[in-house]
C-alpha cells in the first residue's frame, strides 16, 4: 500500500536534496520494503541522497555501505526523519 | 569409485562468486542447462583426493532466499529441494569483505537449512585496504563454520579453500530463525510433510509457492491446508524475519569487525559517478563507447567471419569432389556444411560483443548505464536494465534474450524479449548490403560520408525506433497487476579482470552454439531436401534438356552447369513453394523467385543471399556481390516486362527483412525463456505481420 497523501510533518526520501541525510523511518509498501531491506535499506539506517540521474529520476543512495538507485516513486515509499543535532 | 562431493557456490551478486569459481576450476567447467528451465549454470570439477571428485555448480547472485527473478529462483531451488541433481552436500558461501552486514544476512538463512557450509570472504584486501580488520576465528565461532578468507582476483587463499574443502564442514548448529514466528505444531506438520530438514525451510517453500506453484500434489496439498488454517501473512513474514536477522548480524559485526573511515574512498568512486552519470556528458559518453564498440564489431569481426565463410566454401568444394557422389555428398556439401557455416559465422560478432559488455559489466558501468537510461526506457514499458539486451540485440537476439534474465519485473522483462529482434541483427547485415547496393549509388557525400552507409546506418536506427515503438504498444496492451519497481545496486568501479571477462566469452559462445545451433542445422537439412528434390519427373525433364546441349569449351560447360543449377532450383520443391505463395507475396512487389528465398531464410536470414545467389546463376556466397547486383538488376518479369528488383520492390524487400520474425533460434530462445507459446507465437506473428503490412504500402506508395 502506497499513501498518497502524507500527513502533515512527515517526511520522504523523495523530498531530500542531493547531499542530504537522513534516518530511515518506515518502508511503507510491503513489496518494495522486502527488496530494500535485502540490500541494506532498513529501519534505524542513515541514508545518504548521493547523486541524481539525468532528469531527477532514478535517485541513488547510500545506505549500510552499498550504493542503490531506486525510482522517485520508490523513494516515496520510505519515510524518513531528519538526524537530531 | 569416487564418489563425488557437490559443492554450491553462493552469495550476494558483485561479490566475485564467479572470479573465485575460475580460480577453483580454470577452464575445466562447462555450461549446460538445469532440467525444466533452461538456465545457463556451470559445473566445474577437481580431484579432492584419490575418491573423491568436488563438483562445483556456479549459481546467479542472490541477495536473498525470498527469490523475486528468474536468476534468484535458480539458487533457490537447488538448496530445497533435495531430489535437485545439483543439490549440494556442502555450501560455499561467498562473502564480500568490504561489505559484510548485507552479505551476511543470507548466510543466516543459508544456516537455517541445516547443510554443511563453508564462509569464504572475499576481496580481504580490499577491507584491509579499507581499514576495516575481521576477527576471523571469533567470526568462526558465531557462525559455527569455517571461515576462510580470500582474494579471487589475486587467486591468493584459493588453495586455504580447497584444503577446508577436503576437511569438509559440520552442520551448522546455531538457528538465526525467530523461533517465535513458527512455535506452532501446524509448522511442524507442514515441515513433515513438505519433508523438510527444518520448520524454516517449509516456511521459505510456503512463501515461494505463491509466486511458483510447484509440480508436487502432496506438497501442494500440505501447503494449502496450511494456508487454510493459519493466518499467513507472506510479505510481513518476509520483512520481520530479514529484521531479526540483521539484528543478530548487527551483534555479532559488533564484536567481530572494526569498520574504518572509508570517505576518501567514497569521495573517490562519487568523483567517477559524477562524470559517467552526468546529465550531459553521461550520455556523451554512453554513445561514444557504443560507437567505439560497434566500430570494433564491425571492422574486426568481419576478417574472422570471411575466413569462416571461405574455408566452409573450400571444404564443401573438396568434399563434393573427394567423396562418390550421390543423395549422402550432397546432403554434407550442400545441407550439413553450409548450416554448419551459418552458424559458426556468427562466432565472431558475439564473441567480440560479450567481451566487450563483459568488460563494462565487471567495471561497475552497466549498471549506471541502467541507472542513467531508466527514465527514457520507463516511458516504452522497459526500463534501464532493457539497455542492454536492445543493444545486444545488434548482434545476436538470442544471446540478447538470454541476458534479460536479470530484470526482476516481469511484465519490462516481456516486452524486452519480445522487442529485441527487432534491433538490426548481424544476420540482417548481408541482405542490407546486397539490397541497398541495388538501390544506393555507392557515392560520397560531405567527402566521408558514404550514401550506402547511411542507408545501412538508417536501416539500423528504422530498428531500434521500430522496437521503441512496439514496446510502447505492448505495455498499453500487456496488463500486470503485480506492482513492478526498480531497484539496483550500483556496485564499486573496479578494473576489469580479462580471466573472468575471457571465460565468460567463451560460456557466452558455449550457449549459442548450444542454443541456436541445433536448430539452424536442423532447418538446414529441411531447407537442403526442399531446395534438391522436386516432383517427381521435374529434375529429369531438366537434365534431360542439358544432356541433350554439348558444349563447346570449358567456360561454356562451366556456365552451363551453372544455368543447370538454377533451373533445378526453380523446379525443386522449393521452387515450387515459391511459385504457390506467389500470389501473396505478389502485391509486396516480390516475385517467385524471392519467394523461394524469403522460404529459405524462413530460419536464418542470411541465407537469403546464398539462394538468390544460385537463383541468378552464380556460384557459393562467397561471389562478387557485384557482379551478383548485375544479374538481379538485368532480370525483369516474363510477363510485364518490368524491372523485378525496382526501387519499390527492393524498398519494400529491406522493409520486409527488417521486421519479418524470420529467424528459429531466437523463436525457440523465446519460448524457452518466456516458457509460454502464446508469446512466441505473438512475437513471429506481431513481426511477420507488419513486415507484410509495411512491404505492402510501401511497395504500393512507391511503385
Amino acid at each position: 500500500m502506497i499513501l498518497n497523501k502524507k500527513s502533515k510533518g512527515q517526511l520522504f526520501l523523495d523530498e531530500l536534496r542531493t547531499g542530504e541525510s537522513a534516518i530511515i523511518e518506515e518502508i511503507m509498501d510491503t513489496n518494495i520494503c522486502i527488496k530494500l531491506i535485502e540490500m541494506g535499506c532498513l529501519p534505524g539506517e542513515l541514508v545518504l541522497v548521493r547523486m541524481t540521474a539525468p532528469f531527477r529520476d532514478p535517485i541513488a543512495i547510500e545506505v549500510s555501505g552499498n550504493l542503490i538507485s531506486l525510482r522517485k516513486s520508490e523513494a516515496r515509499t520510505i519515510r524518513v526523519k531528519h538526524i537530531d543535532l | 569409485m569416487s564418489k563425488t562431493l557437490r559443492i554450491a557456490l553462493i552469495g550476494n551478486p558483485n561479490t566475485g562468486k564467479s572470479t573465485l569459481f575460475n580460480a577453483l576450476t580454470g577452464l575445466k567447467q562447462k555450461t549446460g542447462n538445469f532440467p525444466g528451465v533452461t538456465i545457463e549454470k556451470s559445473t566445474g570439477r577437481f580431484q579432492i583426493d584419490n575418491y573423491t571428485v568436488a563438483e562445483i555448480t556456479d549459481l546467479p547472485g542472490t541477495y536473498s532466499l525470498f527469490p523475486k527473478s528468474i536468476d534468484e529462483a535458480i539458487p533457490f531451488k537447488l538448496l530445497l529441494d533435495p531430489a535437485h541433481p545439483q543439490h549440494p552436500d556442502l555450501i560455499l558461501f561467498i562473502a564480500d569483505a568490504s561489505n559484510l552486514k548485507r552479505n551476511l544476512v543470507m548466510l543466516t538463512q543459508i544456516i537455517d537449512l541445516k547443510i554443511p557450509t563453508i564462509l569464504a570472504l572475499n576481496m580481504i584486501d580490499q577491507a584491509k585496504a579499507k581499514g576495516i580488520s575481521i576477527d576471523l576465528e571469533g567470526m568462526s565461532e558465531k557462525f559455527g563454520m569455517p571461515v576462510v578468507p580470500v582474494n579471487a582476483r589475486k587467486r591468493i587463499g584459493v588453495d586455504k579453500i580447497i584444503d577446508q574443502i577436503k576437511k569438509g564442514a559440520d552442520v551448522p548448529k546455531i538457528s538465526f530463525a525467530d523461533p517465535a514466528q513458527m512455535e506452532t505444531e501446524a509448522f511442524e506438520e507442514l515441515r513433515n510433510s513438505l519433508n523438510a530438514r527444518t520448520r524454516y525451510q517449509a516456511v521459505l517453500q510456503l512463501h515461494n509457492s505463491l509466486s511458483d506453484k510447484t509440480k508436487n500434489q502432496a506438497h501442494k496439498a500440505a501447503m494449502d491446508k496450511f494456508r487454510s488454517n493459519n493466518l499467513f501473512d507472506s510479505g510481513t513474514r518476509q520483512r520481520d524475519d530479514l529484521l531479526h536477522r540483521y539484528k543478530q548480524i548487527n551483534a555479532i559485526l559488533a564484536s567481530t569487525v572494526k569498520e574504518a573511515d572509508t570517505t576518501a574512498f567514497k569521495r573517490r568512486q562519487a568523483k567517477i559517478d559524477a562524470i559517467l552519470t552526468h546529465r550531459f556528458w553521461g550520455y556523451i559518453i554512453f554513445f561514444l563507447i557504443l560507437f567505439i564498440i560497434f566500430q570494433a564489431i564491425f571492422s574486426l569481426a568481419g576478417y574472422p567471419m570471411k575466413m569462416i565463410v571461405e574455408s566452409f566454401n573450400w571444404l564443401s568444394e573438396r568434399l563434393e569432389k573427394a567423396i562418390p557422389g550421390g543423395a549422402l555428398n550432397d546432403l554434407v556439401s550442400n545441407g550439413i556444411l553450409p548450416g554448419l557455416s551459418g552458424i559458426l559465422v556468427f562466432i565472431p560478432q558475439i564473441a567480440f560483443l560479450s567481451f566487450f559488455i563483459a568488460i563494462l559489466e565487471d567495471t561497475g558501468y552497466l549498471a549506471r548505464v541502467a541507472f542513467i537510461m531508466d527514465r527514457t526506457m520507463r516511458r516504452f514499458g522497459l526500463n534501464g536494465k532493457s539497455v542492454i539486451p536492445l543493444i545486444s540485440g545488434t548482434a545476436c537476439a538470442v544471446p540478447a534474450i538470454m541476458a534479460t534474465r536479470n530484470i526482476e519485473n516481469k511484465k519490462a522483462r516481456l516486452i524486452t524479449i519480445l522487442v529485441t529482434p527487432l534491433m538490426s541483427c548481424s544476420a540482417r547485415l548481408p541482405v542490407f548490403i546486397l539490397l541497398v547496393g541495388l538501390i544506393v549509388p555507392e557515392r560520397q557525400i560531405l567527402g566521408i560520408l558514404g550514401l550506402q552507409g547511411l542507408a545501412l546506418m538508417g536501416l539500423y536506427i528504422l530498428g531500434f525506433l521500430a522496437a521503441i515503438g512496439a514496446a510502447t504498444i505492448f505495455k498499453i496492451l500487456i496488463k500486470s497487476k503485480i506492482k513492478q519497481y526498480f531497484i539496483l545496486e550500483l556496485p564499486v568501479y573496479r578494473a576489469p579482470n580479462l580471466n573472468t571477462v575471457g571465460i565468460t566469452v567463451v560460456k557466452k559462445v558455449e550457449t549459442f552454439l548450444f542454443q541456436a545451433g541445433k536448430i539452424i542445422i536442423a532447418i538446414s537439412i529441411i531447407l537442403w531436401f526442399l531446395a534438391s528434390y522436386g516432383p517427381p519427373g521435374a529434375f529429369t525433364k531438366v537434365e534431360q534438356k542439358y544432356a541433350a546441349i554439348h558444349p563447346k569449351d570449358e567456360t561454356e560447360q562451366h556456365s552451363l552447369a551453372l544455368s543447370l543449377k538454377t533451373e533445378k532450383l526453380q523446379s525443386s520443391f522449393a521452387g515450387e513453394l515459391g511459385k504457390f505463395i506467389e500470389p501473396a507475396i505478389r502485391p509486396l512487389g516480390f516475385d517467385w523467385k524471392i519467394g523461394i528465398a524469403l522460404i529459405t531464410s524462413f530460419a536464418a536470414r542470411e541465407v537469403f543471399v546464398g539462394t538468390i545467389s544460385t537463383l541468378y546463376g552464380l556460384e557459393g556466397e562467397g561471389s562478387d556481390f557485384n557482379q551478383l547486383r548485375n544479374n538481379m538488376l538485368k532480370s525483369r518479369d516474363p510477363v510485364t516486362h518490368k524491372k523485378v528488383y525496382s526501387f519499390a520492390a527492393v524498398l519494400s524487400l529491406l522493409i520486409f527483412y527488417a521486421f519479418a520474425m524470420q529467424c528459429m533460434s531466437t523463436l525457440a530462445v523465446t519460448y524457452k525463456e518466456t516458457a509460454s507459446l502464446k508469446w512466441t507465437l505473438v512475437q513471429f506473428f506481431y513481426m511477420s505481420g507488419t513486415a507484410y503490412v509495411l512491404s505492402l504500402i510501401i511497395y504500393q506508395v512507391f511503385r
